[in-house]
């Protein structure tokens, strides 16, 4: 079967790759585009390890096809730096051990991400049930919540 | 809140018990960080197993004719690719592994034993034609009644696994086949006078399901073997050298020709301490000359990697109203899945450790079933044994009229303990997490209506092992620290603490490492909670080791005797009756001369790590209870547990944060439902139900410090002891909160809901 | 001598016998005594066997010294996860 071509933007780059019709962005993101740090873990949209936003949308790249991506900006783990600079919520993370094994903090950061930029002083409620689709096995989530709380907290400059 | 509880000294550390920025985090939070499926090599196959469809199965045959000519298929290997292993017990990993039964798992051989048993392989060069290939393969199943049940698998009649199985710890030895591997007793005193001197006794029955680890990273490797027989394995693994010995053995090749690197690994917890796809992917790779990577499913991972035993339990204890425990009796059945090897044996001998009881009988039975078989999980057998003890202990303490902590406290393990399961404890924590308990707020703090609160203690042996650590001190001063124990969760924080601590330079200056098996000696997996210990040990000696080279150089520069120039603030200079005689020089000038004076300098450890010491812990857990739907919510949760010592306290809450986490999903809704077809129903995270961000509350801790001796900074393994507690904790929380005593796991809404109704029709409800 | 304890299944290679006083300089000593006694012992000690010695639990320290007073257990290797 012929492949499909397909330009987008990730990251704020121009990108082009040519991909089989039942890959997923994540198999595109990853085996294309070379960009691993978005993480696959179940396949099925219950884990979000594979978190990115598309068009400023919080998704489960697992759940999109590649070739829907075409013409569409999309965002990843590997975007949320600038430059030598973290994020805050990548420096909160680090400051408050928010990660043990680190495999689904690229998800949970882009989720994150995604929470501060729509409502930027969540409860403590919001942060946990907006983040429910993300899972962890290692911290048991406490940690992450406060780097969150402490990420939105210095992003308000409060 | 995190809290510390120590001795009231202040701190006589620089950098340990300090929390910097781990040294790998700027990796972990960019997504630069290499797991498993990252690497991606030149050329690469895809590798795909083609798996079971039975629970039970005899293979008459496999034809991979068809595979094997399709277009695109570079190789296909079977049980024809792995050398037969001889029934031999090798101490290489968790619980004993047996060679003659890890080639089969590995791949089935006589007969498939479970669903989802690999039972051949391919490597090609897509997905697509991976799994086409997968389905050109055609194996000729007879097909054999299956037992998933481990009551039913210890039943005369049951269909039998393994025709030679023969229970062993028998006597005389038994002749007929059964699915009992084992039975084993431990114990000491007179059970039978114990229980006549009670005034109280209470005897239940309890039943657990499997579980899975749950890690979120699937496994994953990439193999890769040259034309030379020099191989290559790049996986995300809790033991390279582990990874690197069961492949060596089962394709018959030599152990140095096997090097061995270990990725990232997302999550562990003992699952990852054994082999699933690494042989397979380097007998593909072998065969097509590329290298070959191979990455399960998420189904494949419930389905066919290890998840922890189901269990029966019976548990009978006896106390006098004063509150002494006098006997205590416990009747394991443990299933293993499908080949021996359930963790009876260690969940046999920590069941009663937490206490001081005279008379102690604990028998346990190893069972296998018709399903995967088990891995270790955490503190494998503890949670499930202890659970049942401690929910016992509760039910006592209720009957006699005391406080649950009091009646831990009056029967605690101390210093000087004969152990339920031999030895004299030396200094442990037992009783300092009970009174730090007893103390804390929590305990104090009101509850609200459909609220209860629990208690529950336990206990993890921990250990230590083979480890082998290399320092060198670079041309500038900085410093190189290699370690073999994969990082799962904090590790190459705490060594560069410790290396730091040693030679009184800047965290910055150490970058730290984990080696592949080419680069040191052997080193023990990461499990058992004994990396931070052992690796820990390691550094602290090959650290000396340098400061000792350190000052033998200056020495001979300064024209000095070697023991005339001691080590401090970061440098050397001449002690004693020479002080002042010469300035000091920084382990920087040191390094800048290293060449000339002999040669570089390199610390090294290459000890077996002993010394290692239990970590007891006390958890305290709310709970409401909703009386419509069953469902259990966890309100708050304090979890107070013995470290030693602290390296880095973040990591060691975290430690406990995440024991906690995973205890509460096995007590409230995690299990593996199986039909009577001997299929799995929920190989997936949306049925088979983890915690998640909104199921819990914040999870307070409380650091406990007791030194080990053994140590040189006092560490006590902690990874392991936070999952112990947790079960028990809930379920004694629940039956104060609706009088309802929840002896089966999980206590998912359903079966809550259904107690509850019973419960209510016989006036027996608190809600 | 060293006052020796065997945990668990051991006793069904000893006839029974859980408690005896041995000779021994370190656990590979330990061990070869065992062994002379009973001969279908030993392979369960050089394999899978840990050996506490007054409270402080070895698993493969065949080196590992036994004093002539030293309270020693024999017991199941433990693993973890």
């Amino acid at each position: 079967m012929a492949k499909h071509h397909i330009t987008a933007t990730v990251n704020g780059d121009p990108v082009e790759f040519l991909c089989e019709p039942q890959e997923t962005l994540l198999d595109a993101l990853r085996d294309q585009l070379n960009l691993t740090g978005t993480k696959e873990g179940c396949s099925t949209g219950d884990c979000g390890a594979c978190s990115v936003t598309v068009n400023d949308r919080l998704v489960c790249s697992c759940l999109m096809l590649a070739v829907e991506a075409d013409g569409k900006s999309i965002n990843t783990i590997e975007g949320m730096a600038q430059g030598d600079e973290l994020h805050p919520l990548q420096q909160k993370f680090l400051e408050h051990a928010a990660l043990q094994c680190g495999i689904c903090t690229p998800g949970f950061l882009v989720a994150a991400k995604a929470l501060l930029d729509r409502k930027p002083d969540p409860s403590e409620i919001e942060v946990r049930y907006w983040l429910a689709g993300n899972l962890c096995r290692c911290t048991g989530y406490d940690k992450i919540v406060r780097a969150v709380l402490d990420a939105a907290q210095q992003m308000r400059g409060a | 809140m995190q809290e510390k509880v120590k001795d009231g000294q202040s701190s006589p550390f620089q950098v340990v018990g300090t929390r910097p920025v781990r040294p790998d985090g700027a990796d972990k939070v960019t997504g630069r960080a290499k797991f498993g499926a990252d690497l991606a090599l030149p050329g690469q196959l895809v590798g795909k197993v083609l798996r079971s469809p039975h629970p039970h199965a005899r293979i008459r045959s496999i034809d991979a004719s068809a595979a094997l000519a399709l277009p695109g298929v570079k190789a296909v290997v079977t049980r024809d690719d792995f050398l037969e292993q001889s029934s031999e017990f090798i101490p290489a990993g968790e619980m004993m592994i047996n060679y003659r039964d890890v080639v089969r798992n590995v791949m089935a051989r006589e007969k498939v034993l479970y669903e989802g048993h690999a039972v051949a392989a391919v490597a090609a060069t897509s997905a697509v034609i991976a799994k086409e290939a997968l389905r050109l393969i055609k194996v000729d199943y007879e097909v054999l009644p299956h037992v998933i049940d481990v009551v039913e698998a210890m039943r005369p009649d049951a269909p039998v696994l393994h025709e030679d199985m023969r229970t062993a710890g028998l006597e005389p030895a038994p002749t007929t086949a059964s699915n009992v591997a084992k039975q084993l007793e431990i114990g000491h005193g007179d059970i039978a006078a114990g229980f006549k001197e009670a005034d109280v006794v209470i005897e239940r029955a309890f039943t657990t399901k499997p579980v899975h680890q749950g890690y979120i990273e699937p496994h994953a490797c990439v193999a890769s073997v040259s034309e030379d027989g020099q191989a290559d394995v790049w996986v995300s693994t809790q033991g390279h050298w582990v990874v690197r010995a069961h492949c060596a053995r089962l394709l018959g090749w030599d152990i140095g020709k096997v090097r061995v690197t270990a990725a990232e690994i997302g999550g562990g917890f003992g699952g990852k301490t054994v082999v699933y796809l690494e042989p397979i992917a380097l007998a593909l790779s072998k065969k097509a000359r590329r290298p070959v990577k191979m990455v399960m499913t998420r189904e494949e991972v419930f389905k066919a990697s290890g998840p922890t035993s189901g269990a029966h339990v019976r548990v009978k204890i006896g106390a006098k109203q004063d509150g002494r425990i006098v006997a205590a009796e416990a009747e394991l059945k443990y299933q293993a899945g499908a080949f021996a090897g359930s963790p009876v044996q260690p969940g046999a001998m920590c069941a009663y450790a937490p206490y001081d009881i005279a008379n102690v009988k604990v028998v346990g039975y190893d069972v296998v079933t018709n399903r995967p078989k088990v891995a270790a999980y955490r503190a494998p057998g503890g949670p499930i044994s202890e659970f049942a003890v401690e929910s016992v202990i509760d039910e006592i303490a209720g009957k006699i009229g005391i406080d649950p902590i009091e009646l831990r406290l009056k029967n605690a393990a101390k210093q000087g303990t004969k152990a339920a399961y031999g030895p004299k404890f030396g200094p442990i924590g037992m009783v300092e997490t009970l009174e730090a308990a007893k103390s804390h707020a929590h305990w104090r703090s009101p509850l609200g209506k459909h609220q209860g609160r629990g208690v529950a203690s336990g206990f993890w042996f921990n250990i230590g092992g083979e480890t082998s650590v290399s320092l060198g001190l670079n041309e500038d001063g900085t410093l190189s620290l290699t370690a073999g124990t994969p990082d799962i969760g904090g590790l190459r924080a705490s060594l560069c603490m410790m290396a730091a601590e040693e030679l009184g330079v800047p965290l910055d200056k150490i970058r730290v490492q984990i080696g592949d098996t080419g680069q040191l000696g052997y080193n023990f997996l990461t499990g058992g909670s004994r990396s931070t210990f052992s690796s820990g040990m390691a550094t602290v000696e090959a650290a000396r080791d340098v400061m000792k080279e350190a000052c033998r150089r200056a020495a001979k520069l300064w024209e000095l005797p070697d023991d005339a120039v001691e080590y401090s603030n970061g440098g050397v200079r001449p002690a004693g009756p020479n002080a002042g005689k010469h300035a000091p020089m920084s382990l920087k000038e040191i390094a800048g001369i290293a060449g000339k004076t002999g040669g570089p300098i390199v610390g090294y450890a290459r000890i077996n790590a002993a010394g290692a010491a239990p970590s007891l812990a006390t958890h305290i857990a709310d709970v409401e209870v909703d009386p419509e739907t069953g469902k259990v919510s966890v309100i708050r949760y304090t979890a107070i547990q013995d470290a030693g010592r602290a390296i880095h306290p973040s990591y060691v809450e975290g430690q406990y944060q995440g024991g906690v986490a995973q205890g509460i999903g096995w007590a409230l809704n995690e299990e593996y439902i199986y039909g009577d077809d001997g299929k799995l129903q929920n190989p997936g995270f949306l049925d088979y139900r983890v915690p998640v961000a909104s199921d819990l509350p914040m999870i307070d801790t409380v650091i406990v410090e007791v030194p080990n001796p053994r140590h040189p900074y006092g560490v006590r393994g902690v990874g392991e002891t936070p999952i112990v507690p947790p079960m028990a904790a809930i379920a004694n929380a629940v039956a104060n909160a609706t009088g309802v005593r929840f002896t089966d796991l999980p206590m998912s809404p359903p079966r809550v809901l259904k107690a509850l109704d019973e419960a209510r029709a016989k006036g027996t409800a608190k809600v | 001598m060293a006052h020796v304890t065997l945990i668990g299944n051991l006793r069904q290679f000893t006839g029974g016998v859980t408690e005896l006083e041995v000779t021994a300089g370190n656990v590979h000593q330990l061990f070869q005594r065992l062994g002379e006694k009973y001969p279908a012992l030993l392979p369960h000690l050089e394999t899978g066997s840990a050996v506490a010695i007054d409270g402080q639990i070895y698993q493969d320290a065949l080196l590992q010294e036994i004093g002539p007073d030293s309270d020693v257990h024999i017991l199941p290797q433990i693993a973890g996860g």
